[in-house]
């Protein structure tokens, strides 16, 4: 298993984000945390990330106990959100740079060109971040997400407010990566197309506890609806 | 599926020599972004060159005016100088820290590999550069300017520059860990808490000008330990080895209490999910 969770609960004051949560996911699958804003998923990431210390529970990720150890296997993963950002005024280039070595990286430069040849990154390659538009800045926390080539791939919303045409790409690349590398991936999105290209299971989460499980194809049919974004309304409205 | 192949990384993520690597790759971080903006590192010498000069101009009034100050001609001008270095010293920290906060940076830097202490590690470096580089052509223009060099001072001015530089990280890293609890809004605290400090120095005065209630609140600081050697060596009194080593054992434990607070506001941070909201 790449990730073992337990009983996971995360309270912030008297409310409670994420509630007594257990799930397992296999290596190499692809699987994405659904629901509507507030069901626990970013909070569930950052605690898998460890980025976020749980109230209570357990999380093994890549064999290792989160809580204890994580730097042993934090090389191992990476994670690209738009809710968070690099550096401004470096290039990309130099932000590459910067996390290529934080992930030591060995062959650092040939990687950066690898990477950049493959997500279209060359022509920007000496911009700096904060001249980019959205679509590049995209493309550039992605590339800054697999500079280490990780194991383990966690993406929060990944191509939230992109358009049709770069969004597609995106979720190109991320196939690609997948197949090349066999690499596990777990995501948070509202874009119920792009999960059911890109994940073979669904966490259904609500009110910070996972209410459903299953393929994109299966839940499709246990509701009863023609596909996952008919059963994320079901589950978003009625529980 | 194709068959996992394991990237080409250091060996060990918790060895030494990765914690060394990645608090070299902070360094480089900032020293790219100095690198990129020339404005910045004009600004960095601009303020200190400002001051040596204006303080230059007071020192030729005083020194016809003043038997204290014509003793030492170069007791206002070193005085500034090493003034500049406790407060580029803690800019040095908390400005680079900053950075991190206004680029919504810190989310990304603590999925990677990267330690709380190997950040640390990496501010005292990028703050050790920035002081250097502001301090030292102020240094160097008051030589053709005012026929001064505080480099006279030999071997006891790198004692205070060191001394100084230590406290200005404490500082910094204090400053750095209520900012990072507090936010942004809190982050003319970076400038406020510095010029607390500065009447209580002792840095243009002895110590002993300050009421007797004062005074132990201003020995309880290493920098007005630092001014009173550095005004005992331009007066021709020797090294005062009572006011090295009480602004050592008080940088030491200033050090040890800065790390401890950003240490501690980080577990804070992660538990109340503050490093993903960081900049906000």
């Amino acid at each position: 298993m790449a990730i073992e969770v337990s009983e996971l609960t995360k309270n912030f004051g008297p409310a409670t984000a994420v509630d007594a949560v257990s799930f397992a996911i296999e290596t190499g699958s692809a699987t994405a945390l659904l629901g509507p804003n507030g069901a626990g998923k970013t909070t569930t990431l950052a605690m898998l990330l460890g980025l976020m210390t749980p109230t209570f529970g357990r999380i093994r990720v890549l064999g290792a106990d989160m809580l204890r150890h994580r730097y042993a296997v934090l090389n191992r993963m990476n994670y690209a959100s738009p809710y968070i950002d690099l550096p401004q005024r470096l290039t990309v280039r130099e932000n590459l740079t910067v996390y290529g070595r934080l992930y030591g990286v060995r062959k650092l430069r040939a990687r950066i060109d690898q990477l950049a040849e493959e997500l279209e990154l060359e022509a920007l390659i000496s911009r700096p971040y904060r001249e980019l538009s959205a679509g590049q800045r995209t493309r550039v926390a992605l590339a800054k997400a697999l500079i280490n080539e990780p194991e383990l791939l966690l993406l929060d919303e990944p191509t939230a407010s992109l358009d049709p045409d770069t969004g597609d790409r995106i979720r190109g690349w991320l196939e690609a990566y997948r197949a090349r590398t066999g690499a596990t991936m777990v995501l948070a999105s509202h874009n119920m197309p792009e999960v059911e290209r890109l994940c073979d299971r669904v966490l259904m989460m609500r009110g910070g506890r996972i209410v459903d499980d299953g393929t994109p194809r299966g839940l499709a049919e246990r509701y009863g609806r023609r596909n996952l974004e008919e059963v994320f309304l079901d589950v978003a409205r009625h529980g | 599926m194709a068959e996992r192949r394991r990237p080409a990384q250091t060996p060990s993520p918790t060895s030494l020599a990765g914690s060394l690597n990645r608090s070299y790759a902070m360094l480089l971080r900032h020293v790219y972004l100095l690198r990129g903006s020339w404005p910045r590192v004009l600004e960095l010498a601009y303020w200190p060159v400002m001051q040596m000069i204006l303080w230059g101009f007071i020192t030729q009034f005083f020194i016809g005016h003043s038997e204290w100050v014509a003793q030492a001609a170069g007791l206002l001008l070193a005085a500034v100088l090493l003034w500049d270095v406790l407060f580029r010293a803690q800019l040095g920290v908390t400005l680079p820290f900053y950075e991190e906060l206004y680029s919504r940076n810190l989310g990304h830097l603590f999925v990677s590999p990267l330690r709380p202490w190997e950040l640390i590690v990496s501010l005292l470096g990028i703050s050790t550069l920035r002081t250097l580089i502001g301090v030292v052509p102020a240094a160097l223009l008051a030589i053709p300017l005012y026929h001064y060099s505080i480099f006279t001072m030999g071997l006891p001015l790198i004692v205070f520059f060191v001394q100084l530089l230590v406290t200005g990280w404490a500082l910094g890293l204090m400053v750095s860990g209520l900012v990072l609890r507090f936010g942004l809004g809190a982050q003319s605290l970076a400038w406020v808490a510095i010029f607390a400090l500065a009447p209580i120095s002792g840095i243009y005065y002895p110590i002993e000008v300050l009421p007797g209630w004062l005074q132990p609140v201003a020995l309880a600081l290493p920098s007005a330990h630092v001014f009173e050697g550095m005004r005992a060596v331009l007066l021709d009194e020797g090294f005062h080895t009572g006011h090295f080593l009480a602004a050592l054992g008080l940088n030491v434990l200033y050090l040890v209490l800065g790390a401890a607070l950003f240490m501690r506001v980080f577990a804070i941070a992660r538990e109340r999910g503050l490093l993903l909201h960081s900049g906000e």
